[in-house]
Parts: C-alpha cells; structure tokens; sequence
C-alpha cells in the first residue's frame, strides 16, 4: 500500500469517567492520534455489545471502550463489571469470528487521567496500525 | 366462498425435519385437504425442478432449509416470483440455523476439512467438488457451493416467518388456520409477521426464578444433576431464554435441557448472540463483582469454551457479524 494507514476507531467513554478524562486531555492540551471517534455513553455498563459488533460490521479497525475503574468507581455501583464481562465475552467471540481481538480493548480512565487517556488511545492507534487495515479477516 | 389454493414446499440446504413437522399435524391434516393443493413438494411427491419453472402462479409457498448452494438461490429466487406469499419456514430459512455456524469458516476451509483433511477421507489427489466434471467424456454437474451460509430473507423478500428447529406443529396448525382466512376471502396478517410469542422464554416459564440470577461458576449440562424446577441459569447453566422468542410451549425446558435459541431473537434485536452475551454480563456474580479481580472474573469467562456454538447456535448468518470477519469484511471502510 502506497498510502499510509490512517486507521478507523470507535471509542465508547463513560459520561463520569472516561470521557470526562478526553475532556481534561483536551483542556490540558495534550497531543493524542486523530483516529478516535468518541461515543460517550452514560456508562459502560450501557454498551450493548450489539454497538460494538455493528462497529466492527460498519468497518471499524479497532474499538475502544473507556470506563471508570474498578472496583469503586462506577457512577452506577457495577456497571463497569458489566462492560468488562460483555468485553470479555467478546473478545473470545472476535477471535472465533476471524477478527484478531486485540482490535477491542477496555481501558479504566479516570476523570483525572487525561494522561492516561492520551497514551492508551495513542498505545492502541499504534498497534491497530500495526495489524493493518481489515480487509477480510485477520485470522487463518 | 372458499376458494382453493396452489401451495408450494421448496427446500433449501435442509434436514427436511420442517416437512416432518408439517407431517406431524396428523389428525389436523384434513383441514389442509379442504383448501389446499400442493403444486410443488419435493420431499412428497416426485417433482422435479423443471416442473417448478412450468408453474405460472403459486398463492402460498413454504421455504425451509438455508442457502448454500446456486440450486438453493435458484429455487428461493423462482418460489418469490411466481407466489403472492412467501413464508420462511423453520429455524434454517429464517436465521440460517445450526449448520449456519458454518459461517465461522470459509467454503475453501469447509470442502478441503470434508473432502481431504479427515482422517477418515481416502483422496489422494485432493479432488474437491465442483461445479462441473468430466467422466469418460460425458459432462457431470452439481449445484455450485457457495462462499456462505445466508437465511432466505438476504436473498428474496420474505413475507412471514415460522421459527423453530423444526416449528412446533401447533404454530404449523395457525399458519394454515390464517391460509384458511384468507381462502375463505378473510385479510392476511402484516407483512413481516412471525408466527410465534412476541415474548421471551422467561417470560412464560414457569421454572422457580430466585428473586435476583446470579451465576457463579458456568456448568455443562452433563457436570451437574439439574433441578427440573429451578432456572438454568441460577444453577449456571446457559440457557438461551432471556434472548430467545417464545413460542414452542418450552419443548426442551419441559424436558429438563436448557433452551438453545432456536426461536431467534425478540422484535427489535438484531443479533440474538450479543444480547445472550450481554445477560451473562449483568449476572455473572452479580451483586459480588467488587470481591473478586477483574483476573478472577476473566478466569470465570474463560471456562465458557465456545461463546460462538453456545450464543449464535441458530442465528449466525442472520446476525451483526454474520460470517467470518464480518458481512462487511471491512473493505468498505477504506
């Protein structure tokens, strides 16, 4: 490929946590890849996995989800378990399905770890690059 | 003033289990005698394809069985044009069914497992079907193995739908009872109609529910003695009830096997699968997540060895992701 891979990603941030940590990344001025379209969700616990195979259906190359951490911090006491078991179930699903699960990953961001948010989003861009764009499947 | 109509029964890539269920009415038969003629139905009577393509108009046809191959397309494709109706009969023309789990997999890999790799196969020169083949100058054909799996509705417009592995015969007995509506001059039902509960299994089960499901550790069915009066699921058994579509008057629950899907989804979900995994997210250790790890809790989802076989048993290639890699395989994003 003559141009260069400028992948897709879908990001599914929790109001209290996650997206409010993109905020603080933003207002701090902190530099992070322009790959990300962020979807903020009243909490991870609301992420249907319907989203997030629709997503990777509609030709995402990776998707994020950013919660608030375990065990305490959930706005709405368990819902971020919720997302990390449905996260987790997928995972295993994805790799079934001939999509490398490493293009779904789950981060805890708080609303003070704008840091975090830049660098995980950045870590994640930099791999999704690495496995290249999803034409057809990635796996035998 | 009853009028009688042409029916026809075509079939798919199928185990014809949907004709033994038609079959099954029995002693409610003759009430299809009274204003039906069958025009085309194979599994019954020897009737060709080419007879299929002389039949001008047909008022009701029965799909069943899944698309596989050209032959299955082609039958779909005439069975849509010549009728007024058309009826996606069974698990298989609906959501493309158990052999729909296929679709994890490509035709390529699928034909060189069956007709090379087992160790039962004696191939030696590696033939694999197709389309056409010459044997001692005379030219042999067979319908042609398609890429997927695909429910009859990504094919042809589908106007009611009859889920169930095979539909149970009393829902047979109701769609013949509105066929016979609508001989006697009476209106059909809405287009896009599904002959079944608008409900969940739960809904009507009557298995003793504890007042909050918690899971804590996931069974096999044969690792445990099942109480045939508690929910599968508060003993950790999967079972598909919360995101399946009522209907069959709970055939393998009565008989103390947790339900598998066959029904499909609920109205309004697109992908049975995802929502079945989205329950077991909300009552694995429910309540209690805070005292474990998120490794523990990752050990605990581990031991459900076939997310894929257990969520999309019946409903592979009607869901999000559909086949390998996606419907969309990603290429038109870039």
């Amino acid at each position: 490929m003559t141009e260069k891979f400028e992948p897709k990603i879908v990001a599914f941030l929790c109001q209290w946590c996650a997206y409010a940590g993109a905020d603080l990344a933003g207002v701090t001025r902190l530099k992070y890849p322009a790959n990300v379209v962020p979807i903020r969700v009243p909490c991870t616990g609301r992420i249907d996995p319907q989203f997030v195979l629709e997503a990777f259906s509609e030709g995402a190359d990776g998707v994020f989800i950013g919660g608030c951490h375990t065990p305490t911090d959930c706005h709405y006491i368990s819902g971020n378990y919720k997302a990390l078991k449905r996260y987790l179930i997928l995972k295993k699903l994805l790799e079934q399905m001939g999509i490398d699960p490493r293009r779904l990953r789950l981060e805890w961001v708080s609303a003070s770890e704008g840091q975090k948010y830049a660098r995980v989003i950045k870590e994640f861009t930099e791999e999704i690059k690495k496995l290249g764009p999803r034409n057809g499947r990635d796996l035998p | 003033m009853t009028r009688r109509l042409k029916m026809a029964i075509g079939l798919g890539a199928t185990c014809s289990g949907c004709d033994m269920t038609i079959v099954n009415l029995s002693a409610d038969l003759p009430i299809v005698d009274e204003f039906i003629d069958f025009v085309f139905w194979p599994t019954a009577t020897d009737m060709k394809l080419d007879y299929l393509k002389k039949i001008d108009h047909i008022d009701v046809s029965l799909y069943h069985g899944f698309i596989r191959t050209d032959e299955n397309e082609e039958i779909a494709k005439l069975l849509r044009e010549k009728s007024d109706v058309l009826v996606s009969f069974g698990a298989c023309a609906c959501f493309g069914g158990i052999p729909g789990m296929a679709n994890a997999f490509v035709a390529e890999d699928i034909l060189r497992e069956a007709y090379v790799m087992t160790a039962s196969t004696d191939n030696p020169k590696k033939i694999l079907p197709t389309p056409v083949s010459k044997d001692d100058g005379r030219e042999l054909t067979i319908p042609k193995y398609l890429e997927y799996a695909y429910p009859l509705d990504s094919i042809v417009d589908v106007d009611y739908y009859v889920p169930g592995c095979p539909p149970p015969t009393d829902l047979v007995k109701d769609v013949v009872l509105a066929l016979k509506d609508y001989a006697e001059g009476g209106k059909l039902p809405k287009k896009g109609t599904v002959f079944a509960s608008n409900l969940s299994q739960c809904h009507d089960c009557t298995r003793e529910k504890p007042e909050k499901i918690v899971i804590e550790k996931f069974h096999r069915i044969h690792e445990v003695k099942l109480d045939p009066n508690k929910c599968f699921l508060a003993q950790g058994v999967i079972c598909m009830g919360p995101a399946t579509r009522s209907g069959c008057d709970h055939r393998c629950i009565n008989v103390n096997l947790p339900c598998r899907g066959c029904f499909g989804p609920l109205p309004g979900v697109k992908d049975q699968g995802a929502k079945m995994i989205s329950v077991i997210g909300s009552l694995l250790h429910a309540g209690n997540e805070n005292n474990l790890t998120d490794e523990q809790i990752a050990e605990i989802i581990d031991t459900i060895p076939d997310p894929m076989g257990t969520f999309y048993r019946f409903s592979l290639p009607s869901s999000i992701l559909g086949r390998k890699g996606g419907k969309n395989n990603g290429k038109d994003s870039h």
